[in-house]
């Protein structure tokens, strides 16, 4: 037996209590402006097909509503075509709810530019405005504005992520330009940092750039590293240094976004520390130099750090956010060439001296030397 | 015959080839037969006391070697061996 096809704002109340679900689908910007608590949002153009998707059973008790009852009452029309013979319009919609007195929330916070530039990230379920207000609220620390943190910090600049902190000691040279895109010919021999913060700052007034112009060290990472940062994204291009990052890391506890490229090949990883591997549980020693031919100078298609950096922009998101599956304790290799992607399953080492569960480095080491030491 | 990839700083030692093939029941008889025909690998991947080096790790479909038999991990004709050594450097 079919519902009536529209109920009261009370009734729907009743049917929410028992266990109905309230779709809500209205736009974006009017969802971000004011809505009905625990409604599930789902845009009128894609209402019907994510409905069907998400409850298939087509007695389902739904509750459909829109600003005034009209869009929603052809969601309805077009879901009872389907056989959701308990698919209802909410009449009047959310003016008739608040005519009523109830209680709406809203997107205390965001400025109507925010929700504008925003609103892609608001209309996906799993970022929405309370993810966009994360993302706002959140710290990544970028290690290289170079080819991997080029677009990373392009990207969470324009994801909106509150502050990005920036450490390179370098300068910008022409050579950097086939693939550093967050730096540009007019900027050539400007510090990375400035110049990396000047083209934030081009793309999104919202962020926060701290630079530091800097190389890494002993002495200085524990300085720059509690500074509060939610994730660290690693696009640095030395084994001492990778060393240095992890070790610290596991002693601060902050997940790093782990990306390296060379020619055409790259990787990303997630170390969290503790739940899975960090860098020396997969290699607990660095390669002897006479082994180990340094690629510094080996190469790299431009595309690629393109590619592989925002790998390393998704992941930090999916950390900051608390979505998805990261790739911790993963692997994932791409081969630009073969077009191929593998993903390669990592363990956290119990006996690793730096995360493992028994006696664990306290403290930094000399990571030059370390990586000088010959074969063992 | 099992499919090793071979990553980039190693290619110097295997004319250049991404792909090699290696016959061999284990990972370690496999290697064996690899490096007959590259013998330098032998030194980059394989310890004076026959171990697989700490730096280099092996994975055997997508499984490190390290949690499951090591040298002695069976290999078979569809066995999919991809060697990852830490890399020095990188070129970001
Ligand atoms: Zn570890």
């Amino acid at each position: 037996m079919e519902s009536q096809i529209e109920v009261s704002i009370t009734d729907a109340i009743t049917r929410r209590d028992q266990g109905a679900a309230w779709v809500d689908v209205r736009e974006p910007e009017e969802w971000a402006a004011s809505r009905i608590a625990d409604t599930t949002h789902l845009p009128l153009a894609i209402a019907v097909a994510r409905i069907v998707d998400q409850w298939p059973e087509r007695d389902t008790p739904l509750n459909i509503s829109c600003a005034s009852g009209m869009r929603s009452m052809r969601t309805v029309q077009e879901l009872r075509q389907l056989g959701y013979t308990d698919a209802v319009n909410v009449g009047g919609g959310i003016k008739a709810w608040v005519a009523a007195g109830h209680p709406v929330e809203s997107s205390a916070g965001l400025t109507p530019q925010q929700l504008e530039r925003y609103s892609r990230h608001i209309a996906i379920p799993e970022v929405g405005i309370a993810g966009q207000q994360k993302l706002l609220s959140s710290r990544v620390l970028l290690l290289g504005a170079g080819g991997l943190g080029s677009p990373a910090a392009l990207y969470l600049a324009a994801a909106g992520v509150g502050t990005i902190g920036l450490v390179d000691d370098d300068v910008v040279e022409r050579s950097n330009l086939q693939r550093q895109l967050v730096h540009a010919e007019s900027r050539i021999g400007m510090s990375k940092v400035e110049s990396a913060a000047h083209a934030l700052a081009e793309i999104n007034p919202d962020v926060i750039v701290e630079p530091y112009q800097t190389r890494l060290n002993a002495d200085n990472v524990f300085e720059v590293l509690d500074q509060g940062w939610d994730v660290i994204i690693d696009g640095t291009d030395n084994l001492p240094t990778r060393y240095l990052i992890n070790d610290a890391s596991v002693q601060r506890n902050i997940p790093v976004v782990h990306g390296s490229i060379y020619r055409f090949e790259g990787q990303v990883t997630v170390f969290q520390p503790f739940e899975g591997p960090c860098y020396r549980c997969l290699y607990p020693e660095p390669p002897p130099p006479e082994l180990a031919p340094s690629c510094a100078e080996g190469g790299v298609l431009g595309v690629l750090p393109g590619i592989v950096g925002s790998m390393q922009a998704t992941e930090a998101i999916k950390v900051i956010l608390g979505i998805g599956d990261p790739l911790a304790g993963r692997l994932m290799m791409y081969d630009a060439l073969a077009g191929t992607v593998d993903t390669l399953k990592l363990r956290r080492d119990t006996e690793c001296p730096a995360c493992g569960d028994g006696d664990r480095l306290t403290g930094l080491i000399d990571y030059e030397a370390f990586c000088a030491l010959p074969a063992r | 015959m099992a499919t090793f990839r071979i990553p980039p700083v190693l290619r110097t030692h295997t004319n250049e080839q991404v792909q090699v093939t290696a016959s061999g029941s284990t990972l370690g008889s496999a290697l064996e037969d690899l490096f007959t025909s590259f013998p330098a690998l032998r030194e980059r991947m394989i310890d004076e006391d026959g171990s697989l080096r700490r730096f280099v790790n092996v994975y055997v479909d997508d499984e490190d070697v390290r949690t499951q038999q090591g040298l002695d991990t069976k290999l078979d004709d569809r066995s999919s061996v991809i060697v990852l050594p830490a890399m020095a450097g990188g070129a970001a």
